[in-house]
Order: structure tokens, then C-alpha cells, then sequence
């Protein structure tokens, strides 16, 4: 028999670390609740678009962080803003656009307006008509401003953060996954397009998913059927300090057909079993032999290099088993068409259609369906002991998923 | 008058024979219903307007039309489910000898093998037809999707 209180006893981790996650995690509408608080508002940052999209002052894009909408906006000196999307009067969305140019905002219900920096700047019929109406002498104006984030920019991708508490972008993730980033985006980004996948399972499971480095040659036979991830490459799992941050990495050990390491390697011609290659042509434009690069940025950002596929994916929550995974696929400012050609080619390797990334739209599904039916139940993830810790050589490890686990555990403080 | 009427209907014949093909999984056929060095290519309403060109799914050639199908039997993992293709009207927007062009809107249920069965496409396609010896072939198909959301994966192609 379940005892009564439970739901209204705060929830305990059971057992010591984190190689095993109680199902009530996914499935439980208060936990949902508390994420909300405590982590998405709580010490975390979190992506929320990118420089490129907003290139002139003014120029403003609407997106999420967990379930709060926000508003970013590029201010007259060229720097970034961010803020809740509520108007401060009746707590309305104020931009209710994907993207536009402003010079302030200005919500629709009542004309309440405020400058770009969030403050309240006009109160439609302050005064009220002849002498009548109007808002009360107590009214401060000061005090109704925007919610203000706090925002820091890094390569060009914006993050912004509710705490005072979260600590600079660059220490957040720790040196090594600085470079990781450096390594990838190294010039100006470019927005080659956007899509989105709506997953039937808690935004946590595709969390964790990134994280799972053991998976990825079991579950995308693509793989294996045509070659992509062979075992004789490298590779690796790199993990931040506190194991909240992590990168999986695949790299061949010398480039097949060219000696010489130039550019433009057709990549694993020799066991190529589709009809047409040229999806999985790399240009090695960024000067290693890696062809598989998904880092996560806890707890929602993942940045992806797929042979020359580029893509910032950002985890959205839609309510305890539904999630929207949004795509924002790049390129670098200074691509020829050749370079973009590629890029668009090996696209099919990713998102929601990707030859070698679809299964992951519905594996999260097939965890939830399950897991429903069993709060008590947990998972077991043994692979690579219950260290928390990084892997040179072998990616068959469930050691990444045991930090995000460990990181959620100390932003809710369960 | 009588002359672009026949063409409207042959261009309706055709895609009712391509969705035909679509919805009751004969997609081995789907690249004969393209030209040898065809394109193809699914994207969404945000990028179509904005002229941005990423595709969720793109081909070009025969060849790649077969991996999409040699992928989708042999190596993609995914439930079971059909799509039933309902179609809008067919505009011609253009026509030349050799050459049709038309627009026209479309809508797709998807039904799972549990059953369930919901609306998972709505948009628009252009197709660019070659009309040769009294013959259609699509040269280019490109499916714009009013949303961007994909409810958890596109595998069958539209």
C-alpha cells in the first residue's frame, strides 16, 4: 500500500549516486513543478538564440526557457537583452512574433510600453480622460518593469540565466569544454534554417539521450548498416569537473584517403554501401579528424558537428511528457556555395528525417510509455561502473548520463 | 482553355498515382517517379519565406531516392504507421512545351499501428513536371510544411 502523504513529502533520491533514476522522474507533474523553479530559474544557463539572429538594433527573437517565454533583443549599443515575455501589467505575452525589429515594446492588450532595456516607459491613460481615471498616486512606474536575465554571449550563441548565482558562462563549463566549443564554431555563424521535433516523452529523456554514448551504434543501425561510426575509429567521452557539461566524441585515426590530410576527404568510400556517398562527403574544414562532435551545455543546449553539419539543438519542456527539440542549423558567415552544398547534403543525416538521429524522436516515446505504468520502478545504467568520469578510447559508457543526473540532484536539491 | 484543363487533370492524375504510391507503401517505385537527376526536398514555411535552404529531407538523383527507401527498410528504427495523403486542388502556375509547373495544398493523417491517428502534415507542394511524349515526370518536388513542429519523426517521405 502507497502511503498517503507521499505526494506531499519532498521527493528523496533513492540510493547513493546516480547510476540508477527512479521512472517518477518523467512521469511526476510536482517534479515538473520544481524543475521549473530550481533549475530552469534556479543556477543555470541555458541557450536561448544566437548573435547572427539578431544583426541591427532592435532586432528582437522570441524563445523559451523552460516553460517561461522570453524575449531577446539586440539594444541600440549593440549588446544583448534579455527578458521575460510578460508584460508587467496583466502578465500578457508582449512579443507575440517569432522575430521582429521594435524600437520598444509595446503590449497589445492595454498600450503599455517600455524601452529596450525593460523599463516601464508608458502607461496607456496614466493620467486618465478629463481629469478622471488614471492610475492611483501610489502607483510606482520604476518598480513594473520587464524581468530582466542575466545574459552572456559566447561564439556567438546567447545565454541567458533567472540567478545572480550562476557562475560566469566560461567557468560554468569549465575550460575543456570551452575548447570543445572554440574547436567547433571557429568564424561567424550563419543560420542555414530551423526545424523542430515535437518528442512524446520528458524533456529529461532526450537529455540524458545526448549523454548516452553507448547507444549510438546499437539503436542507429544506420551506423553499422552503412558504415559511419566504424569500431576501429576514436574517440571519446570528455567530462566537465562537476559532470554536469559533457562531449562525445568519434574521430578517425588517420584520414583514408589522403595521406597528406588535405581537405575535401571522401570519407569511408571503402565500405560505402549506399548509392550515393556524397551525404557523408567531409570537407575537414576544421582541422582535426573528428567526425562526430555532441556536446551538451547543462541542461538544455547541445552543439552538434556531424561531418560538416552544424546545428545548436535546444531542449524546450512542454509539460511532463511532451518536448519540443528545436533545430537551428549553421553554417559559418563565409561559406562558398560549394561548402553550403555540403552542409545541406549532410543534413540528411540529422534532425528529425536524419538517416542516423530519427530513432532518437522516438526512443524517448518508448522509455515514457513504458515508465508510466510503474512509478516505483528505476532505471539501471551499469555501463562504466558508477564513476562519474571521462573515457579516452571507448564511448560505451553511461558515465555522461550519471552526471546530468548528478547536476539535476544539485539544482533541485533532492 | 481545353488544353490547360487536360494538363490540370494530368497533373491531378499523377499525384494522385505518386500518393497512391506513398500511402500504400509501394515507395520502391518512388524514385521512378522522378527524373534520372530529379530533386527533391521537404522544408518548412519558416524557411521557404524566409529563403533560408535547409530541407528536413532532400534529394538529388535517382540514387539518393533509393538510400532514403534502402534506409528506411533496412536500418531506421520507428513504429509502424501509414500516412493517408489527402490532396487540395492543383493550380498551374506554369506551362511551356516540355514543362508544367503546379502548386497545390495537401494534408496528411498519420495513423500508428495502435491506431491512433492524427493530423501530421499540412502545407503546400510545387512540382516541376517534365512532359515528355505525352509522358509526366516530376524534375522537382519541393513540400513546404506550415509548421515547423514534426511530431517525433519523418521517416516516409511526402
Amino acid at each position: 500500500m502507497t502511503e498517503p502523504a507521499a505526494a506531499e513529502t519532498p521527493f528523496t533520491w533513492p540510493g547513493e549516486d546516480t547510476s540508477r533514476v527512479p521512472y517518477r522522474v518523467y512521469t511526476d507533474p510536482e517534479i515538473y513543478e520544481l524543475e521549473q523553479q530550481r533549475l530552469f530559474q534556479g543556477a543555470t544557463w541555458n541557450f536561448l538564440c544566437l548573435e547572427a539572429e539578431l544583426k541591427e538594433a532592435g532586432a528582437y527573437k522570441t524563445t523559451w526557457l523552460g516553460n517561461a517565454p522570453i524575449v531577446v533583443v539586440r539594444d541600440q549599443s549593440g549588446s544583448f537583452k534579455a527578458f521575460l515575455n510578460r508584460c508587467a501589467h496583466k502578465g500578457a505575452v508582449l512579443c507575440y512574433k517569432p522575430r521582429g525589429q521594435i524600437t520598444e515594446f509595446n503590449c497589445v492588450y492595454h498600450n503599455w510600453t517600455y524601452d529596450l532595456d525593460g523599463k516601464l516607459t508608458g502607461v496607456a491613460f496614466r493620467k486618465g480622460v478629463g481629469g478622471k481615471g488614471g492610475v492611483g498616486p501610489e502607483f510606482d512606474q520604476n518598480a513594473h518593469g520587464l524581468k530582466p536575465l542575466r545574459v552572456e554571449t559566447y561564439r556567438g550563441l546567447i545565454f541567458g540565466t533567472f540567478s545572480d548565482e550562476t557562475p560566469p558562462f566560461r567557468d560554468y563549463l569549465g575550460p575543456e569544454l570551452i575548447a570543445s566549443i572554440d574547436r567547433v564554431i571557429i568564424k561567424p555563424l550563419k543560420v542555414l534554417g530551423y526545424h523542430s521535433q515535437i518528442l512524446p516523452n520528458n524533456w529529461k529523456l532526450y537529455a540524458e539521450n545526448n549523454k548516452d554514448s553507448y547507444h549510438a551504434s546499437l539503436l542507429h543501425v544506420f551506423h553499422n548498416t552503412f558504415g559511419v561510426v566504424r569500431p576501429n575509429m576514436g574517440g571519446g567521452i570528455k567530462l566537465s569537473a562537476n559532470g554536469w557539461h559533457h562531449l562525445s566524441y568519434t574521430e578517425r585515426t588517420a584520414p583514408n584517403n589522403d595521406p597528406t590530410g588535405m581537405e575535401k576527404v571522401r570519407s569511408l568510400k571503402d565500405q560505402y554501401s549506399l548509392e550515393d556517398a556524397s551525404v557523408m562527403e567531409h570537407n575537414l574544414e576544421l582541422g582535426d579528424l573528428v567526425t562526430n562532435s555532441i556536446q551538451t551545455v547543462f541542461p538544455t543546449l547541445v552543439v552538434q558537428q556531424i561531418l560538416n553539419a552544424l546545428a545548436v539543438r535546444q531542449i524546450v519542456p512542454k509539460g511532463i511528457d511532451r518536448t519540443e527539440l528545436v533545430w537551428t542549423v549553421l553554417g559559418f558567415e563565409d561559406d562558398d556555395e560549394e561548402m553550403t552544398e555540403l552542409r545541406l547534403k549532410a543534413n540528411n543525416l540529422v534532425g528529425p528525417a536524419g538517416f542516423i538521429s530519427m530513432e532518437d524522436g522516438c526512443v524517448g516515446g518508448f522509455v515514457q510509455r513504458a515508465a508510466s505504468a510503474d512509478p516505483t520502478g528505476q532505471t539501471v545504467m551499469p555501463m562504466g561502473g558508477r564513476a562519474i568520469e571521462p573515457s579516452q578510447g571507448s564511448r560505451v559508457t553511461e558515465a555522461a548520463v550519471r552526471g546530468f543526473w548528478k547536476g539535476w540532484r544539485e539544482c533541485l536539491g533532492l | 482553355m481545353i488544353e490547360d484543363l487536360t494538363a490540370r487533370l494530368r497533373v491531378e492524375s499523377y499525384l494522385a498515382d505518386y500518393y497512391a504510391m506513398l500511402d500504400s507503401d509501394r515507395l520502391e517505385e518512388w524514385a521512378n517517379y522522378f527524373t534520372e537527376q530529379g530533386t527533391y526536398r521537404v522544408t518548412t514555411r519558416e524557411n521557404y519565406d524566409q529563403g533560408l535552404p535547409l530541407s528536413l529531407m532532400s534529394c538529388k538523383g535517382r540514387g539518393m531516392f533509393r538510400d532514403r527507401i534502402s534506409a528506411l527498410r533496412t536500418a531506421n528504427i520507428y513504429e509502424p504507421h501509414v500516412y493517408c495523403h489527402i490532396p487540395g486542388w492543383v493550380r498551374m502556375t506554369d506551362k511551356k512545351p516540355g514543362m508544367i509547373r503546379a502548386e497545390s495544398s495537401f494534408t496528411v493523417i498519420r495513423t500508428m499501428w495502435e491506431g491512433d491517428s492524427m493530423l501530421f502534415a499540412a502545407g503546400r507542394s510545387f512540382d516541376v513536371f517534365s512532359d515528355e511524349g505525352g509522358k509526366l515526370t516530376l524534375l522537382d518536388r519541393t513540400v513546404v510544411l506550415d509548421s515547423r513542429q514534426v511530431d517525433t519523426l519523418l521517416v516516409i517521405p511526402l
